[in-house]
């Protein structure tokens, strides 16, 4: 069970296929202020590890990452 | 005697020319990409290459040569469906498997990387030369046509070159 995040924006990018993943988290993250979470869901298998690199090279947070049934639930915080 | 000694050896020599232009170190936050194939198999891989860095907050750098530039012809991207020779047997099932994974394609990867981040594509002169080609022949997400010491100027300290 996922902390509770106080969520600001909220996209789906469940059916989308590597690259298209970070592309719409890139996208989303754009119109974000500091502080704010993001959470984005994913069904690319890929997206685990692109998230987290993304995050890593933005140097924006990864708060969290649940997996249920397929879907990929990624909550982030524009730093 | 001779009597020349190491000294008036050394003077006698012409000197050594400087020493050629140490090359920067390879540490720019640039993905540089030359792009040599035109066939969708390989344009896929230069686009969603493009498109991870840029949505990574790298530069990038599209070289657009031979067969790469070709593919940029105005309209080309609509009809191109050419794969690797090697793989003829694989176009079929990459075809069929694209259209049923709605796969975004190589050029709206593209489209989309330069919307996100900094994205610079040029062609190669001397393949605009040899087919006649001006830039207006091409679809307008390249930004200029230039020639090889250009694009080695503005790529050569990327941390990442691909050749595709």
């Amino acid at each position: 069970m996922a902390t509770t995040y106080q969520v600001d924006k909220t996209v789906d990018a469940k059916g989308q296929v590597c690259p298209m993943p970070i592309v719409t988290l890139a996208k989303a993250f754009r119109d974000l202020s500091a502080g704010q979470i993001l959470a984005i869901t994913a069904t690319d298998p890929g997206a685990k590890k692109d998230v987290a690199a993304w995050a890593e090279k933005t140097g924006n947070s990864l708060l969290e990452m649940v997996e249920a049934n397929g879907v990929l639930t990624f909550y982030l915080k524009k730093v | 005697m001779f009597g020349h000694t190491a000294q008036d050896k050394q003077q006698q020599l012409a000197p050594l020319p400087a020493p050629a232009e140490a090359t920067p170190p390879a540490t720019a936050n640039r993905l540089a990409i030359v792009l040599f194939s035109g066939t969708i198999d390989k344009l896929m891989s230069a686009s969603i290459m493009a498109t991870g860095a840029a949505a990574m907050g790298m530069d990038v750098e599209i070289f657009l040569t031979n067969w790469g530039a070709l593919a940029f012809r105005r309209g080309d991207y609509t009809s191109n469906t050419r794969v690797s020779a090697d793989y003829a047997d694989y176009r079929g099932t990459l075809l069929e498997q694209m259209a049923a994974k709605k796969v975004t394609s190589w050029m709206e990867n593209l489209e989309g990387a330069k919307e996100i981040g900094n994205v610079h594509i040029t062609a190669c002169s001397h393949t605009m030369t040899l087919f006649d080609l001006q830039l207006s022949d091409l679809e307008p997400i390249v930004d200029e046509v230039i020639g090889v010491a250009a694009f080695i100027e503005g790529a050569r300290d990327s941390a990442m070159t691909l050749y595709i």
